[in-house]
């Protein structure tokens, strides 16, 4: 089991009804989301999710004539105290990675962070070596599911 | 608004058809006697239709030329078609100026003096005399429409003020200070000068009484817009570089057509089907023989604008042939702030990005606040899609500038899906003009 995650992206164009149309597709295929980032530019939209089945999601959105894609992501644990994300962060700058956009969830006992950089691998590496947590893909993909 | 109808050249621009035929005549077996042997282009024409000079005895025998297309100029790029010496090449000017498909033109000394002196025909059926200041906000460069205004001002002995195109701001100040009577520019930019006129309540201030707007399509309903903001008379001026440039034709105060200077430009309105010669009144192709020009005479050239002609004398006296206002293109080309635009060359610059774009793409174009605006929507490949909108934003970027350096003209980019734009079977429907032109 790798450290880190896949993420579903899909581009959304900028018309009406195509945000719905996305989520329909997920949710009557039985692709459950776990987080979820929105991000608006002037003539499209990306959106970002953690799902229970990413592989699956790609293909239903597929078959629906919708562009999506998979990327790696690492999800990190934050333990919730007070600059507990800032220090994650700047073990994450010191490791000299990018992080290109990140975006929070929540779950029961912490708080969690989505985050996109140019090397996923050291990301994980690095956090763990300075005493935080990330997720594993089958954790991420099935949290906060009500049993 | 005083008006006075005044004609240059009464001896030209009312002659009688009869007398002008003979000079046509006269004129085209010269042309054809200078071209041949000295242009191979025409040489090798002539040869392929079996005609020689001798056989051209009068304007009716125009029809045994060849024709010469925009494709003839680009095959012979820059100066393969041209009949002087080329240390007599004065001047060049050229189609828009853009990369990829322009077109050229060389003009002698003589013919830059014919062109000032057609402009200036133009500029006197616009009502205007060696007492006005013409304000220029055409784009001076390789583009026909600064340059020709220009020397059109200085036969006439008006004052030219060459502003050039751009900054708004600049030409209504420039305007309202140098006491301009008259303003040269694209019919969208005049139309979005005068607003801005209005809203900056500048146009009590204003002494300009004319407007000489050409270079793109316009409709009777956009001269009358412009005309009452500003409280001048508008006029609608047509030239193509590879002609002359601007003062090909104009129409007068009575606005029934535009009149061709005919002593200079033998036009033909030619059937799309079949090429033959159509009937007064009825639509087709305009082609035009350059009967006076030196540098670079063109014979029987295929405007593609679509146009009807008609005879007899208009209101103002003149018994110039009219040509109707255009009605379109007989190709797929369009004028977006007086630059030619293909959709061909679209689809060459995207195929040039090597596959990180789908050469599948939809041209939009539009008039925004009088401006015309091109939206290109291109699907990007699937492979260089991206979670990240900055990546995403590079390619945006990178597109409009291949487009941009392709066209001459900036461009909206839009990003689509893969496959999502329509595919049809056959010729695809790749520009959609929102523009409404009649």
């Amino acid at each position: 089991m790798t450290m880190t995650i896949k993420q579903l992206s899909v581009f959304l164009e900028n018309r009406s009804g195509r945000l719905d149309e996305v989520l329909d597709v997920l949710g009557n295929n039985g692709v459950n989301i776990v987080a979820l980032s929105l991000a608006d530019t002037s003539d499209y939209g990306m959106l970002r999710m953690i799902v229970s089945d990413p592989k699956k999601g790609r293909e239903v959105l597929k078959t629906n004539g919708i562009t999506a894609m998979l990327t790696d992501v690492v999800a990190l644990r934050v333990p919730h105290a007070t600059g507990s994300l800032a220090k994650a962060m700047h073990e994450i700058v010191e490791g000299g990675v990018n992080v290109e956009y990140m975006y929070a969830f929540a779950n029961g006992a912490d708080a969690s962070a989505v985050i996109k950089s140019d090397d996923p691998g050291k990301v994980v590496e690095l956090l763990r070596s300075s005493g935080f947590d990330v997720w594993k893909e089958d954790e991420a993909y099935h949290a906060n599911i009500m049993k | 608004m005083d008006w006075k109808e005044r004609i240059r050249d009464p001896k030209m621009e009312c002659a009688s058809l009869d007398e002008i035929r003979t000079l046509q005549g006269k004129k085209l077996v010269d042309l054809v006697n200078r071209v041949y042997g000295v242009v191979p282009f025409y040489t090798r024409k002539m040869k392929e239709l079996g005609v020689e000079p001798g056989d051209i005895r009068g304007i009716e025998d125009i029809t045994k030329l060849p024709y010469t297309t925009k494709e003839d100029l680009r095959d012979n790029y820059p100066f393969g078609l041209v009949a002087v010496p080329e240390k007599d090449v004065a001047r060049v000017q050229g189609s828009s100026g853009t990369t990829g498909k322009l077109t050229i033109a060389a003009y002698s000394k003589n013919d830059v003096d014919l062109w000032a002196e057609c402009v200036a025909r133009c500029l006197t059926m616009a009502g205007l005399t060696n007492e006005d200041r013409i304000h220029v906000c055409y784009g001076y460069g390789l583009f026909t429409g600064g340059m020709g205004i220009d020397e059109g001002a200085r036969a006439l002995g008006a004052t030219a003020i060459p502003m050039s195109a751009g900054n708004t701001q600049r030409q209504m100040m420039c305007m309202e200070d140098f006491g301009a009577t008259a303003f040269a520019c694209t019919p969208s930019y005049a139309l979005h000068l005068a607003e801005s006129m209005a809203e900056a309540g500048v146009v009590d201030r204003l002494k300009i009484k004319a407007g000489i707007h050409g270079a793109e399509p316009w409709t009777e309903e956009m001269r009358r817009k412009i005309e009452s903001i500003l409280h001048i008379n508008c006029f609608d001026i047509y030239g193509l570089c590879e002609v002359l440039g601007p003062g090909v034709a104009q129409d007068c105060i009575h606005h029934k057509g535009l009149h061709i200077h005919h002593d200079h430009f033998f036009p033909e309105i030619l059937n799309p089907a079949d090429q033959s010669p159509c009937a007064e009144g009825e639509l087709g192709e305009l082609t035009f023989t350059t009967l006076s020009k030196e540098a670079m005479p063109l014979i029987r050239y295929r405007t593609k604008d679509l146009t009807s002609i008609s005879y007899g004398t208009c209101d103002c006296g003149r018994t110039l042939p009219r040509i109707s206002k255009f009605k379109g293109r007989t190709d797929d080309m369009k004028v977006i702030r007086g630059v030619n635009v293909f959709p061909t060359q679209v689809e060459t610059a995207l195929l040039k990005m090597g596959g990180e774009v789908a050469p599948h793409y939809l041209m939009i174009v539009d008039r925004e606040n009088n401006m015309d605006t091109l939206t290109v929507m291109v699907e990007v490949d699937e492979r260089f899609f991206s979670d990240e909108i900055r990546q995403l934003d590079a390619l945006k970027k990178k597109i409009g500038a291949v487009l941009k350096q392709a066209l001459g003209i900036s461009v909206i980019v839009k990003l689509v899906e893969p496959k999502t734009i329509e595919r049809s079977e056959g010729k695809a429907k790749r520009v959609i003009d929102r523009r409404n032109l009649v």
